[in-house]
């Protein structure tokens, strides 16, 4: 009952949106909405884990850190939509107020999804949800945008389900039961025929590994982000992202169980290395303040199959940065909204001075970029901590390696961009406009992602602890 | 009955490359859409409900809808042909014979259930995926990458064909609806790609890049 509850509660809430007819009303929908969805979603997590999943709906340990996840980006979004769309009142924000909302209940869909099938129906829908978003500016560019992100992410889609047809198909020539539940699926695993189960986990890898924005199928990601508001690519490059790394993890597991891992393993290091290596690249020199977040999240979508190949402490540590990551990024693309806002542009040949012109942003931007790079007190210090100590746990002494120097080089060519950004800039350039309403959430979610890193609550611990217990099958 | 319709879907995947009339290019996807409505409906030897509900409903939207639409769409923007794709006719036609031998040999070595009646259909899926591949691959006009995309899934349900009997009707229905959203939906697109930029040439959408 309680999964339906938290699906219905955002799709009902789009519903309003849509009919709700004023454009300074409907803003006040979001926080109403999301912050329900968290209420329902502590309540669902305060519950003890079920013994076995059961049905089309359950929330599994791993399940739970994603909804949470979801829950939390979505919340504090909503606090900077609001403000943000009532400055913006004159352009009708219906479309993008119901997407936002069908998105959330499609993402909770995600979190719950005990079927192939239904994992695979909720993932489409979360993709549909997104292409009106990023087409919120109405420009040029916002369309080839979407365009390319709809042909993307419909072949991404669209090989999702060959692979999970792949899948049945190894269950049959295996002589199995064809029962798609993930908890069946694992349990029949080293029954199916091996060849059919490689295909299928490769095709699905791609599929996935495309909504994910792993390279080199991450060719949307830039161009998306880029052009879609502050607050959607926040939701995409936080949410979206993670629930496309949860199929993923549970197509894994159906590996892991079949004994394959090594396999898996192998092509998620490959696909993980490539996104570091290619993010690393296009970071060099980077021009535009969103495009730079995109292919951080492009990087940091490689760090967490790196952490899901590994095992051990690096499936910990992909389970923690899963949640620092989403509510990092949320962060830093609303702190990038207001300085696109403030200075008119994106680009860092206009956006100077920021430390003077437009202080308070500038600061948060520069927690987003300190937190994002990995440095300490921040949350996702910890969790790249732990993959790191996965990788080196098990002698992947040259990947470590690897990982290492290619975190160093984006550390550096990011940091390159966010100190133009920063400084500089002409000393009698007036201050920009800032306003109190978009600087508040922002600095919420700021404080969110440095108390992650001084201190881990105890609930929330046991919730990473046991979700990645559960990846591991040691639950 | 079944391996003649599934080696006119070959054949209709080479016409597919080779072609350059707009027209003719939807009218294959069309009639692949027909195919598989026939596919699904002969593939079982006995009379099953649900089965003949799938074959009519697909045989309704891909074979008839679906290339509706699309038709539509080229006449109110006015193209007739797909000029200068970034790979040739022949040379593409010659990438899908290739591919279509590699997914031969390729289907006889996997371990099949039936490997008498499996093997032609996979092969069959296998090549049909990997022409919708070319076609978005080296088409400039949005409309043939969305006709690619739409063979692309043929090849994908072809494959379906052999899990009719043990997968959940959501699948299968998923499968229509995924057509149908995706095609919609990117119909609106090429309008608002053809407002904007008067044509619905993709190579315009080159403006975003590094």
């Amino acid at each position: 009952m309680l999964p339906l509850v938290l699906i219905a509660i955002p799709l009902a809430g789009a519903a309003a949106a849509y009919l709700v007819s004023s454009n300074r009303v409907r803003p006040a929908l979001l926080p109403l909405v999301t912050f329900a969805h968290l209420a329902a979603t502590l309540y669902a997590l305060s519950l003890p884990n079920p013994a076995v999943a059961e049905g089309w709906l359950t929330l599994d340990p791993l399940g739970r850190v994603i909804l949470l996840t979801v829950s939390l980006l979505f919340s504090g979004c909503s606090l900077y939509a609001f403000p943000y769309l009532i400055l913006h009142v004159t352009r009708s924000n219906r479309i993008l107020c119901a997407c936002l909302l069908s998105m959330l209940a499609a993402m909770s869909a995600v979190a719950h999804a005990q079927h192939v099938g239904f994992l695979w129906v909720s993932m489409e829908a979360t993709a549909l949800a997104g292409a009106p978003l990023i087409y919120f500016r109405r420009t040029p560019q916002a369309i080839e945008a979407m365009w390319k992100y709809l042909l993307l992410s419909s072949i991404g889609i669209a090989l999702g389900l060959l692979g999970s047809f792949f899948l049945a198909y190894a269950a049959m020539a295996g002589g199995q039961e064809a029962s798609l539940f993930f908890p069946d699926l694992i349990a029949n695993a080293p029954g199916f025929s091996q060849p059919w189960l490689r295909a299928a986990f490769v095709v699905l890898l791609i599929g996935y590994g495309t909504k994910m924005g792993l390279a080199p199928m991450h060719t949307w990601k830039p161009d998306a982000y880029g052009e879609a508001p502050g607050i959607v690519g926040a939701v995409l490059a936080g949410g979206l992202t993670s629930c496309a790394f949860l199929a993923i993890v549970r197509f894994t597991m159906i590996m892991n169980a079949a004994d394959q891992g090594a396999i898996a393993s192998r092509f998620l290091l490959i696909l993980g290395l490539m996104s570091m290596a290619v993010a690393a690249a296009f970071l060099t020199r980077q021009q535009d303040i969103k495009r730079m977040l995109a292919y951080s999240s492009i990087e940091h979508m490689g760090l967490l199959v790196i952490g899901l190949a590994m095992g051990g402490a690096g499936i910990y540590g992909a389970m923690l940065h899963v949640l620092n990551n989403a509510l990092t990024k949320g962060l830093l693309f609303l702190a990038a909204g207001n300085l696109h806002r403030s200075f008119g542009s994106k680009s860092i040949n206009e956006v100077r001075g920021a430390f003077r012109r437009a202080p308070r942003s500038a600061v948060l931007f520069f927690v987003g970029f300190l937190a994002i790079v990995g440095s300490p007190p921040f949350g996702p210090f910890l969790s790249l901590f732990s993959i790191l100590q996965g990788i080196f746990a098990t002698h992947h002494f040259a990947i470590g390696a690897c990982v290492v120097l290619l975190l160093w080089t984006i550390f550096i060519s990011m940091g390159h961009t966010v100190l133009r950004v920063l400084q500089g800039g002409a000393a009698s350039a007036p201050a920009v406009d800032e306003r109190n309403a978009l600087i508040t959430p922002v600095a919420l979610l700021a404080i969110v992602v440095l108390l992650l890193g001084v201190w881990l609550p105890e609930p929330l611990s046991r919730l990473i602890h046991e979700a990645a217990a559960f990846v591991e099958g040691r639950s | 009955m079944v391996k003649l319709l599934l080696i006119l879907m070959v054949f209709l995947n080479f016409y597919a490359l080779g072609t350059s009339r707009m027209r003719a290019f939807i009218q294959v996807c069309g009639m692949q859409g027909l195919l598989l409505g026939m596919l699904t409906f002969s593939i079982h030897d006995h009379f099953v409900w649900r089965h003949a509900a799938v074959a009519l409903l697909t045989l309704v939207i891909k074979g008839i809808i679906i290339p509706a639409m699309l038709f539509r769409a080229i006449r109110e923007v006015r193209i007739r042909r797909e000029v200068e794709p970034i790979l040739g006719f022949v040379p593409s036609l010659l990438l899908g014979g290739i591919g279509t031998a590699l997914s031969m040999i390729y289907a006889e070595r996997l371990p099949l259930v039936n490997p008498l009646s499996d093997t032609l259909v996979v092969a069959t899926s296998f090549s049909t995926i990997l022409t919708g591949f070319i076609l978005i691959v080296t088409r400039q006009k949005a409309i043939s990458q969305v006709v690619g995309y739409l063979i692309l899934e043929n090849g994908i349900f072809v494959f379906g064909l052999l899990l009719m009997q043990s997968t959940p009707f959501l699948v299968e229905l998923g499968v229509l609806l995924d057509v149908f959203v995706g095609v919609f939906i990117m119909g609106i697109i090429i309008n608002y790609i053809q407002r904007t930029f008067s044509s619905i040439d993709t190579t315009h959408l080159e403006t975003l890049k590094e």
